[in-house]
Order: C-alpha cells, then sequence, then structure tokens
C-alpha cells in the first residue's frame, strides 16, 4: 500500500502544483513508482506544470464516472521512468467528484504505486475536502508572508482535525530579504505554525521558465532546486538530512543579479 | 516587543512588525475572538495578576501554543516587586504547598497559564488560572516558575 | 462619479454595457470585483491599493472581503486588529453595516468590510449579498470586492454582486489559463479588464517569462495596466502599509495610475515596463 501525501496550503499560489511536480519526479528518479493526482478540479494545472497537457485523454471525473477504467486516464511521463498523472478535468467544478468517490480512487492508485502525491486546489472548500479525503499524510506548502502562514495556520487547524501528520515546506525564501528584515525567515515561520520542517526552498527565476517549458526543475542539471527536492525526498524517506544554509550572495552575484 | 526593537534600532523590522502582528491575528483565529477583544483579555490578565504583585506591564507577552488538537494560551508576565498586603496578617506560609524550585534565568517572570479560553469556567485544581508565587524572606529574589495548561480550542478552526 | 466607461485604448468595453437595475445611475456608485481564478497572482494586493489610490484622490471607497474563511484583505491593509464584525454578521442581521465598516486612519475616505474568519463560503447567500453591495453603491463611489480564489461559490457570490470586474493575472502559463476559464464565466457585463502584476521585464528580456503581449495574446482584454513585481509589496504587506500611500514607491505609482484609469482621469494606455539596461542597475540612470 502506498504512502498518500496531499499537498495543500491554504493560500493559493505559493507552490503546490510545482512542489507536487517536482517531489514527484525527485521521487521517481530515486525509483520509486509515483502518481500525482491533480484535485484541481475546473482550473486545472498539474499537467500544464508537467508538460502533459497535449496527452490527456480521460480525467478523474470521468474514471468516477464510470466511462473509463483509472489506468487509461493515467499519463505516463515520457521523460522519467515510473511517474504518472491522473488530470483533473477542466470544464467541470469540485462538486463533480465527492470525498468517498475521490478517497477511492485514491485507494486504487495507492495499490499500483509507492506514493501518490495530491496536488490540492486553494481554499478549504470542497476541493480541499476531497483532497485530504484520500490522503494519510500532509505536506503545507507555505511561503514566509504574512497572508500564507495565516492560511497555512487555518489549514494546519483543519488537518489536525482529520488527524493527519503534517510537514512543512517553506517555499520561495529569499535570503537577502529575510537578512535585512524584509522577510520572515524560516525559525519566523516555524515559530508561529509549530509544525515539523520538511524542506526550505529559496526563490528561484528558474521555476517560471521550466513551468513555461512544462519541465519539472528537478530534471534540469544545472538547477540547484533539484538538489533541495533532492534532500525533501530523502526527508520524505525517513532520513535526517541537515537543511541547506543560504549564505551572503557575492558582489559579482549582486551586479548581475544572480541569487546565490 | 517592538518597543524593544524601536529603542535599539529606531524603527523595527518589517518581519519583526510582521510577526506580531500575524500573532495577534493567529490568537484572535483560534480563540474565535475579535482581536480588540483579545487584547481586552490580555490587558484584564494582567490587571488580575497586577492586584497581586507589581508587573512590568510593558514586557508582558501573552501567546498561544498550538500542539496536536490542544490550545495553550502562555502568559509570561514579568514581575518587578511583591505588593504590600491590604489587611494586617502575621506572616506565614502559605496555604497551598510551595512550588518545586525551578532555574532562575533573568528578568524574574510569574508565568500564568489560562485553562481555557474567555468565558469558560477554570479547568481544574490541576490548572489553576494563576500561579502565585510564595511568600519569600525579604532581599531573596522570586523563583521563576512556568505552568502550562492546555485545553482543548473553543471552537474548531 | 464616473459612469462612462473609458478605456485605455480609446474602445468601448468588451461585451454589451448593462443597464445597472432600480435607482438612476447619476447617483450609484461603481462596483468591481477583482479576480483571477488563480490564487496568489495578487488580488487582494490589488484591491488594497487600488482602493487606497482611489480614496487618496478624494472617493469615497468600500473594500468587500469575499473570501469567507481565508481573509487577508484586512492584514494587507493593516487593519486586523479593529476588525470587530464581518460580512456574515450584517447579513445575518446580527449588527448593522456600519458597525461592520473599518475606517482607514490614514485614508478615511476608505473603508474595510471584512470577511469571517471561521465560517464557510456556503454560508453566504448570494442574493442577499448582491443586495448588500447594490445598497452600499447607494453610499460609496467606489465597492472593490476582492474575490477569492477558484470558481466555486465564493467566486459566483462575487461576481454576482458586481457589474464590473477587473482580472489580475501574472505572466505564467497557469495563471493566463485560469484567467481565460474565469473570463468565460464572466460572460457579458459592463467592463471586464486585465492588470497584468509582477511582471520582471529582465525575464521577458531573456525570453523565460511570458510578455503582457504573450497574456493578452489569449485573454484579450482591455489593459488597465501592468505592476512589476518588486520586493517593497512584502515589505508593505508585513507593515500593512498599502504601497499606494508610498510616494516613492514604483509598483505604488503603478496602482496609483491605475485608479486613475478607473476613475477616467487618465486616458492614456498603460506604458509597459521594460528591462533597465546593465548601466541603469550599476549606475542607476541612463548612459
Amino acid at each position: 500500500m502506498a504512502r498518500r501525501i496531499v499537498i495543500t496550503s491554504g493560500k493559493g499560489g505559493v507552490g503546490k502544483t510545482t512542489t507536487t511536480a517536482n517531489l514527484g519526479a525527485a521521487l521517481a528518479q530515486r525509483g520509486h513508482r509515483v502518481v500525482l493526482v491533480d484535485a484541481d478540479i475546473g482550473l486545472r494545472n498539474l499537467d500544464l506544470v508537467l508538460g502533459v497537457e497535449k496527452r490527456i485523454v480521460f480525467d478523474i471525473v470521468e474514471v468516477v464516472e464510470g466511462r473509463c477504467q483509472l489506468r487509461q486516464a493515467l499519463i505516463k511521463d515520457k521523460r522519467i521512468e515510473n511517474l504518472s498523472v491522473l488530470p483533473a478535468a477542466q470544464t467541470r467544478d469540485k462538486t463533480a467528484v465527492s470525498e468517498l468517490q475521490f478517497a477511492n480512487v485514491v485507494s486504487q492508485l495507492a495499490e499500483l504505486c509507492d506514493f501518490v502525491l495530491i496536488d490540492c486546489p486553494a481554499g478549504i472548500e470542497h476541493g480541499f475536502r476531497n483532497a485530504i479525503a484520500g490522503a494519510g499524510e500532509a505536506i503545507v506548502v507555505t511561503t514566509p508572508e504574512v497572508s500564507a502562514i495565516r492560511d497555512a495556520d487555518r489549514v494546519i487547524g483543519k488537518l489536525h482535525e482529520r488527524g493527519l501528520p503534517i510537514r512543512l515546506i517553506v517555499n520561495r525564501l529569499r535570503p537577502e530579504m529575510v537578512r535585512s528584515g524584509d522577510m520572515l525567515s524560516v525559525d519566523d515561520v516555524t515559530d508561529i505554525l509549530s509544525a515539523e520542517l520538511l524542506g526550505i526552498v529559496p526563490d528561484d527565476e528558474e521555476v517560471v521558465d521550466s513551468t513555461n517549458r512544462g519541465e519539472p526543475v528537478v530534471l534540469r542539471a544545472e538547477s540547484r532546486l533539484a538538489v533541495i527536492y533532492d534532500k525533501i525526498v530523502r526527508r520524505l524517506e525517513g532520513e535526517l538530512v541537515p537543511f541547506t544554509t543560504f549564505g551572503a550572495p557575492s558582489l559579482f552575484a549582486r551586479i548581475f543579479g544572480k541569487a546565490s | 516587543m517592538i518597543d524593544f526593537f524601536q529603542r535599539l534600532f529606531g524603527k523595527p523590522s518589517s518581519s519583526a512588525t510582521a510577526k506580531e502582528r500575524l500573532r495577534l491575528v493567529l490568537l484572535s483565529d483560534h480563540l474565535s475572538l475579535a482581536p480588540e477583544v483579545v487584547e481586552s483579555l490580555k490587558h484584564d490578565l494582567i490587571e488580575v495578576i497586577s492586584r497581586y504583585v507589581e508587573v512590568d506591564a510593558e514586557q508582558c507577552d501573552v501567546s498561544f501554543e498550538q500542539r496536536e488538537k490542544q490550545i495553550a494560551m502562555l502568559a509570561n508576565i514579568p514581575v518587578l516587586a511583591m505588593k504590600a498586603r491590604q489587611a494586617p496578617r502575621p506572616p506565614e506560609p502559605p496555604s497551598e504547598p510551595p512550588a518545586p524550585p525551578a532555574p532562575e534565568p533573568p528578568p524574574e517572570s510569574i508565568a500564568a497559564a489560562v485553562a481555557e479560553p474567555v468565558g469558560a469556567p477554570a479547568a481544574g485544581p490541576k490548572t489553576p488560572a494563576v500561579k502565585r508565587a510564595p511568600k519569600q524572606a525579604q532581599g531573596s529574589r522570586p523563583r521563576r516558575k512556568r505552568r502550562k495548561a492546555t485545553s482543548q480550542p473553543a471552537t474548531a478552526t | 462619479m464616473q459612469e462612462t466607461v473609458v478605456h485605455a485604448d480609446g474602445e468601448p468595453a468588451r461585451g454589451e454595457a448593462r443597464e445597472a437595475a432600480a435607482a438612476p445611475q447619476a447617483t450609484r456608485g461603481r462596483a468591481i470585483v477583482i479576480t483571477s481564478g488563480k490564487g496568489g497572482v495578487g488580488k487582494t494586493t490589488t484591491t488594497a491599493n487600488l482602493g487606497a489610490a482611489l480614496a487618496a484622490a478624494g472617493a469615497a471607497v468600500v473594500l468587500v472581503d469575499a473570501d469567507v474563511g481565508l481573509r487577508n484583505l484586512d492584514i494587507v491593509l493593516g487593519l486586523e486588529a479593529r476588525v470587530r464584525h464581518h460580512v456574515l454578521d450584517v447579513l445575518e442581521g446580527a449588527v448593522d453595516v456600519d458597525g461592520a465598516l473599518v475606517t482607514d486612519k490614514r485614508v478615511p475616505q476608505l473603508r474595510l468590510l471584512a470577511a469571517a474568519q471561521t465560517r464557510e463560503k456556503d454560508d453566504v447567500d448570494t442574493e442577499a449579498f448582491r443586495d448588500l453591495v447594490t445598497s452600499l453603491r447607494e453610499r460609496f463611489d467606489y465597492v472593490l470586492i476582492d474575490c477569492p480564489a477558484g470558481i466555486e461559490k465564493g467566486f459566483a457570490n462575487a461576481i454576482a454582486a458586481a457589474d464590473e470586474a477587473i482580472i489580475v493575472c501574472t505572466p505564467d502559463v497557469s495563471a493566463v489559463r485560469d484567467a481565460d476559464r474565469v473570463v468565460g464565466l464572466l460572460g457579458e457585463r459592463r467592463s471586464v479588464r486585465l492588470i497584468v502584476n509582477r511582471l520582471r521585464p529582465a525575464l521577458v528580456r531573456k525570453g523565460k517569462m511570458l510578455s503582457v503581449d504573450d497574456v493578452n495574446a489569449i485573454l484579450h482584454l482591455p489593459l488597465l495596466g501592468v505592476v512589476t513585481d518588486a520586493p517593497d509589496v512584502i515589505v508593505s504587506t508585513n507593515r500593512g502599509e498599502p504601497v499606494a500611500l508610498d510616494a516613492a514607491s514604483a509598483v505604488g505609482s503603478a496602482y496609483r495610475e491605475i485608479a486613475q484609469r478607473i476613475a477616467g482621469t487618465l486616458t492614456s494606455s498603460p506604458e509597459i515596463p521594460r528591462e533597465r539596461s546593465f548601466f541603469e542597475k550599476l549606475f542607476g540612470g541612463r548612459p
């Protein structure tokens, strides 16, 4: 039986889909069989971020409505062995699938692989409830910003109600802004949210480009984020991996605009 | 807290401001009380404690800790001096047994715990609302005690 | 009170003009929903800043947070400590609307009607919310509604109450796709216009980010303005001080300009920010 992990946040736009795609790819690169599920029915984006949008034939709603087999709806990634995606529907909304139906789909997927990662939509309504219905554990993604932290806190409360174990990823950290006191630090965030830290991901302009191309950033050999996601995956596997500390950028880097 | 930064550095960093604001907002969200009511709660808590001991009002801090399904409110209230008793009474040890000795990091303060959110009765004998400092001989430093009580949240968030 | 809708390119609004019901138009304020589909693109920041800019310029403005359960308009404005009641308290009759409105002390023409934090979007009755907004239009020049992410009940309530819409979109494929979906759901209304937010001209030049033209080639909306990405937005949210009130901020200036276009006092087309050259970056000026 696979581990079923929901990636959620409350706040939109903090990097749930990017995190799901990259963790999935990194897990698959380490040999695990991984299925990614897009729970954002009506506003699907996981397919786009992975670059499989042109290969969608069936989606989760059609599976639930019995119009196709589950295996028919899964899209195998062409670049990474052992990685598949179950896309959301685009022309429906989240009420098209009930919590029970969603949980059933996830259970079925869990028979086929080692990890099911569920990309949760923004919010705490129906779509969120569906996404967590199938999960055994949760990763909460937040950025070090006031609104995101407040929403993450709310979501953590909801997850506690369901008894789901929670780990936190702090995304889009800008170490230079933390140093100048213009951004909350990781310690500030974990202080406020009291959740176990799983990973720290710095802000990186490569993410925009990689999303444009439908290429998870972990697939790029020269990407420093690949190292970060690899660490997170190893922590998920149970290894104790020290967190990266982000040092001061060199004068050169500051002039030419590249973060270290 | 913000006063401290202002004294040392001038305008506080925006991240320090953000952290303070978030603490109030989250406390308000968790207790389902409007922020002004939360401020009143803190104010009243300090006022009650002030009837027994003199406190450093500016350094008082009330926060909360979320642990799994429980919420604990923590109050950290620095004590400046004991207040003289109103009615004449022979000096005697307090009726309750003295608390076990605890380490004494400066500044001296008494931490009180609120067992339940405002409006609910106190949890019971094991979780008093305010922990009194035991009577001390003149000149000795009051011991620092910290007691946390946990309870179910008033409302599910 | 501005009634004719003037667009940056001089063209009439996309879609048919829809007459406002009941009271004569001359006495009614404008209800504008700020939406996007995609979360995190800057709806709340935009609502707060446009509201602040319009109010600072003299208009009577009320901001309505429609994100029940995940409210943030209060904290972005720095008014969170003074929120005592919210929209549901008003809709359920627990308090009248004046008891719920929070006045911004920096800009007294600006008021906030906060969302409930521990309730659900399903608790809001669409008709009642629409009536509330209509009544606010009787008293204010602008009612700006901060729409939640998504396209569910919260979104439906927010857009039902407004006849004008502003779509906020960042230059990335997910946001554009979601915005496109929302444009479809908005249907015909008095005006639907676009703000492109968090543009990074340097990345656009390197071909690593969509340009404003790329975005609008898909959305086909009249462009209200472009806001570049800048760290001072994060700082301003930390402090609860909208950048639109900061004379020194470039982002603030962009929002102020957009507010002028909304009010009709600025009719020129928005300028698309270009990347500063290497020398400009190094020496802070043109070579």
